[in-house]
C-alpha cells in the first residue's frame, strides 16, 4: 500500500464550539492508483487532501505513507518528503507568477539537487509530455487555463513523486482541456504513479480507477470503475 | 545547502527581474537616501570644524609650531633653533615671528572732544617676514581688501577683518573693533610705552582665529618698538615635507635641543582643544542623525517587505507545498535585500563621492568661522556600509522569516 490511514481525525475549533472535518477516516490506496475523492461542500474532502499532502496535521490517527510514518515528521522534514514524493496540483493552478513555464518546472529539480542543466532538459521533457512544446518561456499570465494546468501538472510529475495530488484540476476548464488533463493523469499509471484527484464533477471521476464519497467527514461509499 | 541557495538566489533574482519594480525602485532610493543621509549630514558636520582645524594648520600653525615655554616670554636661543631647523631632513619652509599684544588707535587726529571714547582694539601684532611667511602660509590669498606687506617696508601694516567693525558689526562692551573705512586709514600702533602711527595697507580675512584677530607688520619694523635686539622670536612655524612624518621631524628637533627653549608642538598638539571637542560632538550629532535615518528607512523597508511578504502568503505556502525549503524562501528575501541594499548603497556612493563631495569640495559652503567641506573617512564610509546592510538585511529577513514561519495551509488559504 501506498497510503494507509487509520481512523485519521482532524477537528477545528470555531470560538467556543469543536466541529470535526474528519470524523475517523480508515482508508488505503495502492501504488499506481488512481482515485478520485468526491463529496459535498463541507463533506470533509480538501481536509483529507491536506492530511494526506501533509500540508496540515491531523487531530487523531495514523497515515502511513510509502512506509512512513508521516505524523512523526517535523517541518522541515515534512517538505522535504513532499518533495521526494508528493507532486502537488491546485485548483488554480498555484504557479509563480515571476517565473517562466519553464522556470516553475526547474525550482522544485534545483531544491532536489539535480544541476540547473539536467533540471532544464527534464523540464523541457515534461512541459513537452503535456503537449506545452514551444509554450516554455512564456509567463503563467501568458497562457490560458489549461495551459496553465497543464504547467502545473508538469511541475508535479517532473521529479518523479510517487504520489500525486490534485485539487479539483479540472474545475476551472473547459471541457477539451479537462479531458486532455485526465488523460495525462490516466497515463501515469505507466509509471506507477498513484494519483488522487477531488472532484465533483462524475463525468471525470468516472475516468478513476476508484471514488471514494465522503459524507460529514466520514466515507460514505468505495466504488471500483 | 547548495541546493537551498540556489533556490534562494533563483527565486530572488527572478523576483527583482520580473516583480514589482516600483517596490524595487522605491526600496533602492530608500537606501541610497539613507546612505547619503549618513555620509553628507554627518561629514558637513565634522568637515565644518575639519575645515577649520585644516585653515588654522595651513594658515597659522603649519606642521609644527614652536612657541615660548610658558615660564619664557619669548623663545631664548632662536638663531640656533633656526639653525637646527634647517639643518633638519624634511623641513621645506619656515617662518619666524614676533608676536605681542597691542593696541591700536584710529580717528586720534580728529577727535573734537579729549572726553569722547577712543576708537581702538586690543590685538596680538605679529612681526613677520611676509615673503617667508606668504611661501608657508599662503596668506597673501587671503587679502580681501589692499594688499600684503612688501618686503623691508615701512610704515604699514595689515589688519585682521575681525579687528574691524564693518567686518563684525557687533555693538558690545567686550569686542573692541576699529570703526574705519579700511584701507588707506592711518592708523596708531601702541606696543608698551612705544607708538608709531602706520598705514593700513590691506586686510585679511581667512576665517583663521589666529589671523583675523591679528595685525601683521614687517618684523623690521616692530623689533624696535618691542625693543628685541637679540633676534629672539615668539613664533616659529615649520612645514614638513608631505612624504614624512610630522612626528619624526617634532622628534628631531627634540634631539636636537630645541625643546630646553621652546614648546614644540605638532598642529594638531597646537590647536585649541574645543576644536577636537566640538569635533567629536559633531561626530556624535552626525551619527545620531544618521541611526535616526537608519531606523526610518529600516522600517520603511521592513514594511515593504512585509506587505510584499503578506501579498505573496499564498505563493510562499505554494513554495513550501511543492517542497521548497522554508530556508530558501527566508533566503531569497534576504538576498533580495541585500541586493537592494547593494544597489543603494552603490547609487548612494556615486551620489555622495562622485557628485556632492567633489561640488562641495570646489564650492565650499560658506560659514563665518569655517568653509564647510564634506569630511569623510574610508574607514567611517565603511562602518556606515555595513550598518546600513545589516540594517537592510534585518529588515528584509525579519518580516520574511514572520511569515514564512506560518502554518503551510493557513499560507496557502490566506489565513
Amino acid at each position: 500500500m501506498l497510503i494507509q490511514t487509520k481512523q485519521l481525525t482532524k477537528t477545528y475549533k470555531d470560538g467556543k464550539t469543536f466541529i470535526t472535518a474528519l470524523g475517523g477516516i480508515n482508508l488505503s490506496i495502492k501504488k499506481g492508483e488512481f482515485v478520485a475523492i468526491t463529496g459535498r461542500s463541507g463533506s470533509g474532502k480538501s481536509t483529507l487532501f491536506h492530511q494526506i499532502g501533509l500540508i496540515d496535521k491531523p487531530t487523531s490517527g495514523t497515515l502511513i505513507i510509502n512506509g512512513t510514518n508521516a505524523l512523526i515528521l517535523t517541518e522541515k522534514e515534512k517538505t522535504s518528503f513532499r518533495l521526494k514524493h508528493i507532486g502537488y496540483i491546485f485548483q488554480d493552478y498555484a504557479l509563480i507568477p515571476t517565473l517562466t513555464a519553464l522556470e516553475n518546472i526547474i525550482l522544485p529539480l534545483l531544491m532536489a539537487g539535480i544541476s540547473r542543466a539536467k533540471a532544464n532538459t527534464i523540464a523541457m521533457q515534461t512541459l513537452a509530455s503535456v503537449g506545452l512544446e514551444g509554450r516554455e518561456k512564456h509567463l503563467p499570465s501568458e497562457l490560458s487555463g489549461g495551459e496553465q494546468q497543464s504547467v502545473s501538472i508538469a511541475r508535479a510529475i517532473s521529479h518523479n513523486p510517487t504520489l500525486i495530488l490534485a485539487d479539483e484540476p479540472t474545475a476551472n476548464l473547459d471541457n477539451e482541456s479537462s479531458l486532455r488533463i485526465m488523460n495525462i493523469f490516466k497515463s501515469l499509471k505507466s509509471r506507477d504513479i498513484t494519483v488522487i484527484i477531488i472532484t465533483h464533477e462524475n463525468e471525470y471521476a468516472k475516468m478513476t480507477d476508484r471514488i471514494i464519497t465522503l459524507f460529514d467527514g466520514r466515507i460514505e461509499k468505495e466504488e471500483d470503475n | 545547502m547548495l541546493p537551498v541557495l540556489r533556490v534562494a538566489f533563483f527565486i530572488a533574482l527572478k523576483d527583482i527581474v520580473r516583480g514589482n519594480r516600483w517596490a524595487s525602485v522605491l526600496t533602492v532610493v530608500l537606501i541610497t537616501l539613507t546612505f547619503v543621509n549618513l555620509v553628507i549630514v554627518s561629514g558637513i558636520l565634522v568637515g565644518l570644524i575639519e575645515s577649520s582645524s585644516l585653515a588654522n594648520r595651513v594658515r597659522y600653525s603649519s606642521d609644527i609650531l614652536l612657541t615660548p615655554p610658558t615660564t619664557k616670554s619669548y623663545i631664548e636661543q632662536s638663531a640656533a633653533i633656526i639653525s637646527l631647523i634647517e639643518r633638519t631632513k624634511g623641513v621645506v619652509h619656515y617662518s619666524t615671528r614676533y608676536a605681542e599684544p597691542a593696541i591700536i588707535t584710529a580717528g586720534y587726529k580728529t577727535k573734537l572732544n579729549p572726553k569722547d571714547a577712543p576708537d581702538y582694539a586690543r590685538a596680538i601684532v605679529a612681526g613677520i617676514d611676509p615673503v617667508r611667511e606668504n611661501d608657508l602660509t599662503g596668506i597673501a590669498d587671503k587679502v580681501i581688501e589692499g594688499r600684503f606687506l612688501k618686503p623691508n617696508e615701512f610704515g604699514t601694516i595689515v589688519l585682521g577683518s575681525n579687528l574691524l567693525y564693518k567686518y563684525i558689526p557687533i555693538d558690545s562692551p567686550g569686542l573692541q573693533t576699529l570703526d574705519i573705512k579700511g584701507v588707506g586709514e592711518k592708523i596708531r600702533l601702541e606696543v608698551g610705552d612705544n607708538s608709531k602711527e602706520l598705514v593700513v595697507v590691506g586686510i585679511i580675512k581667512s576665517k583663521v582665529g589666529e589671523i583675523d584677530q591679528r595685525m601683521f607688520v614687517n618684523a623690521n619694523e616692530l623689533r624696535p618698538l618691542i625693543r628685541r635686539n637679540d633676534l629672539n622670536v615668539d613664533e616659529i612655524a615649520i612645514q614638513v615635507a608631505s612624504d614624512l612624518d610630522v612626528l619624526q621631524v617634532k622628534e628631531a628637533l627634540i634631539a636636537g635641543g630645541a625643546e630646553k627653549f621652546a614648546r614644540i608642538q605638532t598642529w594638531e598638539e597646537a590647536q585649541p582643544k574645543f576644536i577636537q571637542d566640538i569635533k567629536n560632538t559633531f561626530a556624535l550629532i552626525g551619527a545620531i542623525i544618521g541611526s535616526m535615518g537608519i531606523v526610518a528607512s529600516s522600517i520603511t523597508i521592513f514594511i515593504i517587505v512585509f506587505v510584499s511578504a503578506i501579498v505573496r502568503r499564498k505563493q510562499i505556502g505554494i513554495l513550501k507545498a511543492i517542497g521548497i525549503n522554508s530556508n530558501a524562501i527566508e533566503l531569497a528575501y534576504a538576498i533580495q535585500s541585500l541586493l537592494y541594499g547593494a544597489l543603494g548603497i552603490s547609487l548612494g556612493m556615486i551620489i555622495s563621492f562622485l557628485v556632492i563631495k567633489p561640488y562641495i569640495d570646489a564650492n565650499p559652503i560658506n560659514f563665518p568661522f569655517s568653509d564647510g567641506i564634506i569630511a569623510t573617512t574610508w574607514s567611517s564610509t565603511l562602518a556606515r556600509i555595513i550598518v546600513l546592510f545589516v540594517a537592510t538585511l534585518c529588515a528584509g529577513y525579519i518580516p520574511a522569516k514572520l511569515i514564512v514561519r506560518k502554518n503551510t495551509i493557513d499560507a496557502i488559504l490566506g489565513k
